[in-house]
């Protein structure tokens, strides 16, 4: 039999027009594609889905009368960890959903276990990006961060960066996704920016960021030192905790 | 700010304040108003962690390590031969602020030798936390230590600049603490306790009444106990900290494994060991009495003084009590799924749950991260596999022993050494 290839863009709500189409014609086997991972089966017939908020909302309308809060933000979690497949897995599972009430707390379905089990993940990417954020004064008194996470975190963080440094101008950019976040004393702006070529991310250059910004830095660093006790040093541990991949961001990690 | 002296001020003030261990910024529903700086609504968030695992969640320093006691296990005792530094207002608030700024921290938790009396050091403190609050706007964390024997009054305005107050009673035993710091007295520790206590009893009622009380430490009030330091047993220490939670409706206690500091022949040696592993079943058992529905008494009595240090202390527990399993994960209560070992408070809601929708079988369980190299011994569930034969108690941690890797396996083996 041949199977359908849906197409989106990647968006949220592409992913949720997509399953909106599923669900019109009934398909059975589908396999849902975002169009920058696509890769092209065969014998399957690819079809591109053209991003609708009017049918997105239909599909969430429909999971909020099935799914606690918890299990839409389960879903959303997990469609931002941009996993392989994982649309295909969210499709099961919002199948699964509408079949039953309160299926996000039956955990041992594979489809469910496998999303709460990525979304924990995320969770848990979005609780490092709200600590291992270290923001640098530049010149211009702009707050400037630069992270770059497992997963698409930016959309999950936001909140918490506005609610916490209201009275401070603040960026966070993803170098990994090119975009960011801007807040600027009124509200949250998703930016793109033009860095140069070969521009050092772990470095902070004085050519860009405030005198006084390195001073801060060496304090942190010092204080980093003195509050550790070294008979109890377990770097073990430590390493769990903060894994050596974001180490080149922190501040207090870098060579002094 | 003067940057070489702020420098040279926090490394001594740091390090010196660096054996207090409690590191929770959470708790606390300050809230960001008026487009101010911070917010401590949230859980709490370990910025960093040191070499040594620990949180790092707040810039935790000593206002000074001036100090006109003698306490023999504290690194700022008079008699110690340290450099000594003092910082002013001003300077703690700047640090603190800038820190903040740049998520580096939660906020503040500020602690002080003591110079000239308890009121002096403790109006200092007060004055930080003032200054952040009226001043810089600052809604993040603020945990201050209080001064033993500070004033009523101090302690009041304490509470409504601060999200946690705290006392160290540091020693477990009244015994001990005179030994070891004989000019202090247990009143003066449980003086400011007792106020704090009163005012947060008195701030929730008043709130129910009134929106627009002022908030009162709404973190509540912790302490902490340094672990092998003058010879408690752990019925003693377990016996002490829950007398602290009950009569002063602590939030938490915290159990410090002693550093060695100090030639001092009352306290272990400069170089032996510090106990990490036993202050980790203290935690373990602080966390059945709180969380998992364990009277204390179950887990350290009369006739069982210390915590094995080879198992974690539910697993103890059900080794005496076999009598109890094996429950059925398909039918048992909430209570009882807690106490069986292998299970923890996820497990158990996740197994509430799911268990609603069909029979669990160990395949099941062991996808919901049931830790079955434990728990198997002590359930039934949907599968006619099962452990029939009747082990012993000895068998049972044979066998779980033998299938697990604990992260103290070293210092497990140094320090039974020890014992025997
Ligand atoms: S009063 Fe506090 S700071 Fe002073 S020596 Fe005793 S424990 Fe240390």
């Amino acid at each position: 039999m041949q199977s359908q290839t849906y197409i989106y863009d990647g968006t949220f709500d592409g992913f949720l027009t997509a399953v909106f189409h599923v669900f019109e014609f009934k398909l059975k086997t589908v396999n849902i594609q975002n169009e920058c991972v696509q890769q092209h089966g065969l014998f399957s017939e690819n079809e591109t889905i053209t991003t609708d908020e009017k049918k997105a909302n239909r599909v969430w309308v429909g999971l909020k009368k099935q799914l606690s809060v918890r299990g839409r933000f389960q879903l959303y979690y997990a469609f931002l960890s941009e996993k392989e497949g994982i649309e295909n897995v969210l499709l099961d599972y919002i199948r699964y959903a509408f079949t039953k009430t309160n299926a996000d707390k039956d955990f041992a379905h594979p489809s469910v276990l496998k999303v709460a089990q990525i979304a924990k993940m995320v969770g848990r990417e979005k609780h490092r990006m709200e600590a291992f954020v270290r923001f640098k004064l530049t010149q211009d008194e702009i707050y400037f961060a630069n992270i770059e996470p497992d997963f698409n975190v930016l959309p999950l963080i936001e909140k918490h960066f506005k609610r916490r440094y209201a009275d401070q101008k603040w960026m966070i950019y993803d170098i990994k996704r090119h975009y960011g976040l801007f807040y600027n004393l009124d509200k949250v702006e998703i930016i793109e920016m033009q860095f140069p070529e070969h521009f050092d991310f772990t470095k902070t250059s004085t050519d860009i960021f405030a005198a006084q910004e390195f001073e801060f830095q060496t304090l942190w660093q010092d204080y980093f030192k003195a509050t550790n006790i070294k008979s109890r040093k377990n770097m073990k541990l430590h390493i769990r905790h903060v894994p050596k991949r974001y180490w080149k961001y922190l501040s207090e990690k870098l060579p002094s | 700010m003067s940057f070489q002296r702020t420098q040279e001020k926090l490394k001594i003030l740091a390090d010196a304040a660096k054996y207090d261990v409690s590191c929770s910024s959470s708790g606390s529903k300050r809230a960001n108003t008026n487009k101010g700086i911070g917010d401590a609504t949230g859980m709490g968030i370990c910025h960093s962690y040191t070499e040594d695992g620990r949180c790092v969640s707040l810039l935790k320093i000593l206002l000074t390590n001036h100090c006109i006691f003698d306490c023999a296990y504290c690194v700022t005792r008079k008699s110690n031969d340290i450099k000594r530094a003092a910082f002013k207002v001003q300077e703690v608030v700047d640090l603190t602020i800038n820190f903040y700024r740049r998520n580096y921290i939660e906020g503040l938790f500020l602690s002080s030798g003591i110079f000239k009396n308890a009121d002096y050091t403790m109006e200092r403190l007060v004055a930080v936390a003032k200054k952040l609050r009226t001043e810089e706007n600052f809604n993040g964390y603020i945990h201050l230590k209080s001064i033993p024997g500070a004033s009523d009054e101090l302690m009041r305005e304490a509470g409504l600049y601060a999200d946690r107050l705290s006392v160290n009673i540091e020693i477990p035993t009244e015994q001990g603490l005179k030994q070891l710091a004989p000019d202090k007295k247990r009143e003066d520790f449980i003086k400011p306790m007792v106020k704090v206590k009163n005012e947060i009893i008195q701030y929730k009622a008043e709130k129910k009444i009134i929106k627009s009380t002022p908030k009162y430490a709404l973190g509540g009030q912790s302490t902490q106990m340094i672990i092998g330091a003058s010879g408690e047993n752990d019925f003693q220490i377990m016996q002490t900290s829950n007398h602290f939670y009950k009569n002063y409706n602590l939030k938490r206690v915290y159990y410090s494994g002693y550093v060695p500091i100090s030639y001092d022949d009352r306290l272990p040696k400069i170089g032996s060991e510090v106990p990490m592993l036993r202050e980790n079943r203290l935690y373990q058992t602080d966390w059945l009495m709180r969380f998992y529905g364990f009277d204390v008494s179950e887990i350290l009595n009369e006739q069982h003084q210390h915590l094995d240090l080879d198992v974690d202390p539910k697993l103890s527990w059900a080794l005496r009590n076999l009598h109890e399993f094996p429950i059925d994960v398909n039918t048992a209560d909430k209570a009882l799924l807690a106490r069986v070992p292998g299970l923890g408070m996820k497990s158990v809601y996740k197994i509430l749950n799911a268990r609603r929708f069909r029979r669990l079988n160990w395949e099941h369980l062991k996808k919901i991260g049931v830790a079955l190299n434990r728990a198997q011994y002590f359930m039934v569930c949907d599968s006619n596999q099962f452990e029939r034969r009747d082990l012993t108690s000895e068998k049972i941690k044979g066998l779980i022993l033998q299938n697990s890797t604990s992260k103290y396996r070293n210092s497990l083996s140094n320090q039974l050494n020890l014992f025997s």
